[in-house]
């Protein structure tokens, strides 16, 4: 496997993802939000909150941002950062749609949590 | 024999044989790769086209003016019979290529035809996706593709009746319409909550439904086709009759048109060994993965990219044209594209990229009594992106910015309104208030309009709010529609009246909540896209902060006709359970006034050990959580206590939490009333609509008040006499003893007056202002006069409330149990361990 070829796992249709909403993918290394926006862009990042780990599939999606159920932060869906005067970052994780399917690639996210293990 | 030899003396001294050019398809692109080809080098190739539709080459954007009746067949021919005769072109029609031999370089058509080639394009197109519902095969169920399919539409709509048409995108809402004007009773399905979402944004979707409604046609979005329905075989061969939706549906049709899209028609292509993805893969130079074989138009994929649009597909045939000359000079890289939906009297644009993201900017304009809408997208200080709607007339404009990537920082503040209006005045924030119509009512406690308040404004000289108040009485009850007054003094006294400053909802808008509220009453608005669009509001879908305060207004304006957005809510309101900080959840049963049975707690004991529940805690509101649920596990924990009786205590709620009660005077020997069970009137009474923030009642027995009422949003001391009542206390962030309300001689009466309050605090407070909080604002006086003094008042607010109710007292946990919002409670996909783990 070359560095540049992704390991793409189906996890379900883009379809059973409400509009301005999330749902979770439950993986060894953790639980995955994955969103989808009004205009059908979707993005998958760790389930955690970088301020308490709250979980971040259960807050309000608008327009690319969700804004996190304990303590109203916001994040961007596009780059994982939190949005205003927070400062912080949720791993994100490479996600495509194919033909009304999601394909998620967990090898960075699992590289990842293997490396907060180990550090 | 001298003839022959003639012949053969012709063909040694003409010029060299031209090598041979096949086409195959004769839609548009390769009509434009010839067109440009014959241009740049006439005579360069003997050209053979073959067509597998049996006519000349037409415009396919044009099919939708044709099915509309407003252009005929000649009219929107492109090349006729003369224009093949000119340039030598064969062309062969109606047959359809049924093999591509690269080895010999022949291609072979349906009707045995073979014909070599030493360049060979492929312009298959594409062809209309089918859904494979049953009853898809029906005779009557249609695609919307070609002229073959224009003429059976034509052909169905001769007899009138029912049409529904699957597709709410571009080419749907055109056929739609089209039938529409065929005289047909239509009805467009549109699986996504706004129409042509791929083209425009929620706003801008909203709209477009309501100008297609306007032209009689009936939308219905977020509808899943299950079954297309056909008639008894018995009586004949069967045919459409109708259309089953999967919630249970059921559509009259005796024509179902699909228009859900189009897939590359690439199997040709595949079979010759070609390199295939979605379409036939080509490079920049519009070859294939054969040098001698191009790919053009709909069919072509490059960059992982398949066009659909004309713009594009007109540049892939330069590119062509330019390639079969020897100039490889000529790429295509494609660029941004732009869209219009060709209805007459509905006009929108779409150009570029214009999806939400951190380093975009967007402007928006919003002009409702015109419906007028734009959208323009920044990035990095260039326009990349636009969406018009209504007043489209700067599209190339904004087309022309949006391709030549310009510098627009010198624009920016009068770019949105195009390019006459460059050093124009700022967006007027008035806008909402002066597109009201007279008879808008501002004024809702005194039921004053528009027209009344600016005709006083006007007619008598009034140049401050008081005057207004004490002259027409607008705003000058509660005080909420002061905002919107404001505005009006403005619109008509001009700058000479300034405004009080008005804290604005959220940074989506410059209103503040109470102005938001009264427009939304003036203006009928009843969705929250349809707010957005009508007050101007700044971003596309709003925020977590308006979002739940639009919902909210909408509920109360709107007790049985609005549908509650549950994406516009809070994570509790939604699953109807409290988030903890660990992401489980509690659950806390109703226990109402407080009353409890051996029955209910050992259920709850049953569910504790069941689903090994880590902590049980008695309330502060005489009740028992149990905290640290699973998400997963609150449907099968609630199906339990369901069915030993218990419900939702709403702990999550903006509605009516608890009613927190003493014995009274069954046990205590103080007790003046029965407490206990005025407690429990008034929970199974007032239990169920939702309030600005949350609710909490109590009911004393006696003065020494052990229920704590007088700490309460809305309490009650029995007293020998009857019950006072008491409200706006606060036992949390603020410390406050409650205040005097009234005195009521009979329970009814207590129930009357405290059901009036609540209602008067739902149409009155903000969103998340607690009762304490919205009495500050508005007065004990007013709310008083309004409760206890306006017996007519109360009992229409009585009435109102009793109305609310109607619709949201059943039990949440029971329609979860039920299998409502299932997705909630189940994750989407549960993965194993990578297997490559490194």
């Amino acid at each position: 496997m070359t560095m540049s070829e992704k390991n793409w796992t189906d996890i379900g249709a883009l379809e059973q993802i409400p509009h301005l909403g999330a749902r979770i993918v439950r993986t060894p290394h953790g639980c995955v939000a994955v969103f989808r926006t009004q205009d059908d862009q979707v993005f998958a990042l760790e389930d955690r909150c970088p301020h308490k780990g709250g979980p971040l599939s259960q807050g309000i999606v608008h327009g690319t941002s969700v804004t996190c159920p304990l303590h109203n932060w916001a994040l961007s869906l596009e780059t994982g950062e939190a949005l205003g005067a927070d400062v912080g970052r949720v791993f994100k994780l490479p996600l495509r749609v194919e033909a009304g399917r999601l394909l998620i690639d967990l090898a960075p996210f699992a590289a990842a949590r293997q490396m907060r293990r180990v550090g | 024999m001298l003839h022959l030899v003639k012949e053969a003396f012709d063909l040694r001294t003409s010029e060299p044989p031209r090598p041979r050019l096949v086409v195959i398809g004769n839609g548009m692109s390769p009509g434009r790769a010839l067109e440009k080809l014959f241009e740049a080098a006439p005579d360069t190739y003997k050209v053979t086209v073959f067509n597998a539709e049996p006519r000349v080459n037409y415009d396919r954007i044009m099919l939708s003016p044709l099915l509309s009746g407003e252009k005929s067949f000649e009219e929107i021919v492109i090349h006729g019979d003369g224009w093949y005769i000119t340039h030598d072109v064969t062309l062969y029609k109606g047959h359809r290529i049924i093999k591509i031999d690269r080895q010999k370089r022949v291609v072979v058509s349906s009707h045995g035809v073979i014909e070599p080639y030493d360049k060979l394009i492929i312009a298959t197109g594409s062809s209309p996706i089918v859904i494979p519902v049953p009853g898809h095969k029906l005779a009557g169920v249609l695609t919307y593709r070609d002229l073959d399919d224009v003429n059976a539409m034509l052909l169905a709509a001769q007899s009138g009746g029912k049409a529904v048409v699957i597709g709410g995108g571009l080419l749907g809402l055109e056929a739609a319409v089209g039938l529409k004007e065929q005289g047909m009773d239509v009805t467009v399905l549109h699986l996504m909550p706004t129409l042509m979402e791929r083209q425009l944004d929620a706003p801008a979707g909203y709209l477009l439904k309501q100008a297609i409604e306007q032209r009689g046609i009936r939308v219905i979005v977020k509808a899943n086709t299950k079954e297309i329905l056909g008639t008894d075989p018995a009586k004949g061969p069967p045919r459409v009759r109708g259309l089953l939706l999967d919630d249970g549906t059921e559509l009259p049709a005796s024509l179902v048109v699909m228009a859900v899209g189009i897939r590359p028609s690439a199997d040709l292509a595949r079979d010759a060994n070609l390199e295939v993805k979605r379409g036939v893969i080509v490079g920049p130079d519009m070859r294939t993965s054969d040098p001698n074989v191009f790919a053009l138009g709909e069919c072509a994929e490059t960059a992982g990219q398949c066009f659909g649009l004309v713009a594009p597909l007109y540049e892939m045939a330069s590119v062509v044209a330019a390639q079969l000359v020897g100039d490889a000079s000529q790429t295509f890289n494609p660029s941004v594209t732009a869209t219009k939906l060709k209805v007459t009297g509905i006009n929108l644009f779409s150009a570029g990229d214009f999806a939400d993201a951190p380093d975009r900017e967007e402007i928006v304009l919003r002009d409702a009594a015109r419906g007028v809408y734009r959208r323009l997208v920044l990035k990095a200080g260039r326009l990349i992106g636009a969406v018009l709607y209504g007043d489209v007339s700067d599209g190339a404009w904004f087309f022309d910015l949006i391709k030549k990537s310009a510098d627009i920082a010198e624009l920016r503040e009068t770019l949105i309104f195009g390019p006459s209006y460059a050093g124009g005045a700022p967006l007027d924030p008035t806008a909402a208030v002066a597109a009201l119509a007279d008879d808008a009512e501002i004024c809702g406690c005194n039921g004053v309009c528009k027209g009344k308040i600016v005709e006083a404004i006007a007619a008598k000289g009034l140049t401050s709010l008081d005057q207004v108040r004490a002259h027409t009485k607008a705003s000058a009850s509660c005080g909420s529609c002061t905002g919107v007054v404001e505005k009006l003094m403005t619109l008509t006294l001009g700058d000479s009246y300034s405004p009080s400053t008005i804290a604005p909802m959220c940074p989506c808008t410059d209103l503040g909540h109470d102005e938001v509220r009264r427009l939304i009453v003036a203006g009928g608005f009843i969705s929250i896209p349809g707010v957005m669009q009508a007050l101007n509001w700044k971003t596309s879908c709003g925020c977590a902060r308006c979002r739940p305060a639009l919902n909210y207004y909408l509920v109360c304006a709107y007790p049985d006709g609005y549908e509650d957005d549950s994406q516009s809510r809070f994570i509790n309101e939604r699953v109807h359970a409290n988030i903890q900080k660990d992401g489980t959840f509690s659950v806390v049963p109703r226990m109402w006034g407080g009353l409890t049975s051996a029955k209910e707690l050992r259920a709850i004991a049953d569910v504790v050990d069941k689903f090994a529940i880590p902590m049980v805690k008695v309330t502060g509101g005489q009740r028992i959580d149990l905290l640290g649920v699973r998400k997963e596990e609150l449907p099968a924990v609630w199906s339990d206590l369901n069915k030993a009786g218990m419900v939702s205590g709403a702990a999550y709620a903006k509605g009516l939490r608890t009613v927190k009660t003493c014995v009274g005077k069954d046990w205590c020997r103080f007790g003046t009333q029965d407490s206990t069970g005025l407690g429990v009137r008034m929970e199974k009474f007032l239990w169920g609509s939702w309030t600005p923030a949350k609710v909490k009642m109590g009911v004393s027995g006696c003065p020494r008040n052990c229920a704590e009422a007088t700490c309460k949003d809305v309490g009650v001391i029995c007293v020998d006499s009857g019950y006072d009542i008491v409200f706006a206390g606060a036992a949390g962030l603020d410390i406050l003893g409650a205040q005097a309300l009234g005195h009521a001689d009979t329970e009814d009466e207590t129930m009357e007056i405290i059901a009036a309050l609540v209602q008067l605090y739902r149409e009155q407070g903000r969103y998340l202002e607690r009762i304490y909080k919205w009495v500050r604002r508005v007065g004990v006086e007013t709310v008083r006069a309004q409760i206890v003094a306006d017996v007519e008042r109360r009992r229409s607010l009585y009435a109102r409330f009793v109305a609310s109710q109607v619709s949201v007292q059943r039990d949440p946990w029971a329609d979860r149990v039920a299998g409502k919002d299932a997705h909630e409670f189940a994750p989407l996909a549960d993965l194993p361990a990578l297997a490559s783990a490194q």
